[in-house]
């Protein structure tokens, strides 16, 4: 599969967007039947309904990467959630409404400075924050992502088009079924008289994953 | 020695950085996931020692969502919630159900 494309990440706020990986929607594959036999049977015992399902389902679309701006514009704005947040980031969220019993692991959020750059990875599997991002992006569940990144965190950087100098420590946290990471950017220079809804904005999912920095604004 | 889950460190080529919009039956896959945990017929730990219990041909053979999908029917068989039977009479009534593909 080629990849041989470039990423701006400073003129979109939340996620990207690339072509989409090709899919097979409309074969009925043995795994769609399976899913479809698995979810009817569950409903015929009476273990689940099919109006849960649906329900979760709308719970799962409605989560996306503004969540966790939401979170990283109010500790840029507001220095004592700030400090909440480093300090119980689950107890933090929850205070903003987040249901993150959900789920029912711990969050940790880890804090970019001048000095020290933090990114997130699962190499056993797929863990991720989702109760605040939504569910994870393709590349951080491949193969190539789980093994590179705490091998040569800088050349995945690099990857992303995120260039670190030599006197910036890379810090890469492993995630597991009980410990999700969130990181929390800095701040770019030139956002200071910014409101909180328009820092949100600035946010991109990548930079509290840490494979991006949030850039300022372009005037 | 290393299962062949655990990737960290391991070689591997350059990030394929392609967005996958998941399609319903995927989402519906994750919304499975979710609902059996929170009704605590399935914990986090064993969906990942499902995965964990794959082997490496399948594990990488099939799609994220597959090898979720898989896990789980298989957690459900071996913790009684569903048979092998019931499983294979469904999956034979959806087939006689749907029109047969082009």
């Amino acid at each position: 599969m080629s990849h041989d494309h470039h990423h701006d990440h400073g003129d979109h706020a939340h996620g990207h967007r690339h072509p989409n990986q090709p899919d097979h929607d409309d074969a009925l594959t043995y795994y769609r039947k399976l899913e479809m036999a698995v979810r009817e049977l569950l409903i015929e015992k009476n273990i689940i309904s099919a109006d849960e399902v649906r329900k979760v389902v709308e719970d799962i679309e409605s989560r996306s990467p503004e969540g966790g701006a939401r979170v990283v514009a109010r500790a840029w704005s507001d220095p004592q959630f700030r400090q909440a947040l480093l300090e119980d980031a689950t107890a933090a969220c929850t205070s903003m409404g987040f249901e993150m019993a959900l789920y029912d692991v711990k969050l940790t959020v880890v804090e970019n400075t001048p000095d020290v750059h933090n990114m997130v990875v699962c190499t056993l599997c797929s863990c991720y924050p989702r109760m605040l991002l939504g569910l994870p992006p393709a590349w951080y569940k491949s193969r190539a992502y789980r093994s590179r990144a705490v091998r040569e965190p800088r050349a995945v950087l690099r990857e992303f088009g995120l260039e670190l100098g030599d006197d910036v420590s890379v810090r890469v946290h492993d995630s597991t079924a009980d410990l999700r990471y969130l990181v929390l950017p800095m701040r770019p220079e030139g956002t200071e008289r910014m409101t909180e809804a328009e820092l949100i904005a600035i946010v991109n999912r990548d930079s509290m994953i840490g494979t991006a920095i949030v850039s300022p604004p372009i005037e | 020695m290393r299962a062949y889950h655990d990737l960290g460190g391991t070689p591997a080529g350059p990030i394929d950085r392609n967005e996958h919009e998941l399609q319903l039956w995927e989402k519906r896959i994750e919304a499975l996931l979710v609902l059996l945990t929170r009704k605590k017929i399935l914990r986090i730990d064993e969906n990942r020692r499902g995965l964990e219990s794959l082997g490496n041909e399948t594990y990488f053979g099939v799609s994220y969502a597959e090898r979720r999908m898989l896990s789980m029917s298989n957690n459900l068989i071996l913790k009684g919630v569903i048979t092998v039977e019931e499983l294979a009479a469904k999956i034979a009534q959806i087939e006689s159900r749907v029109d047969p593909l082009p």
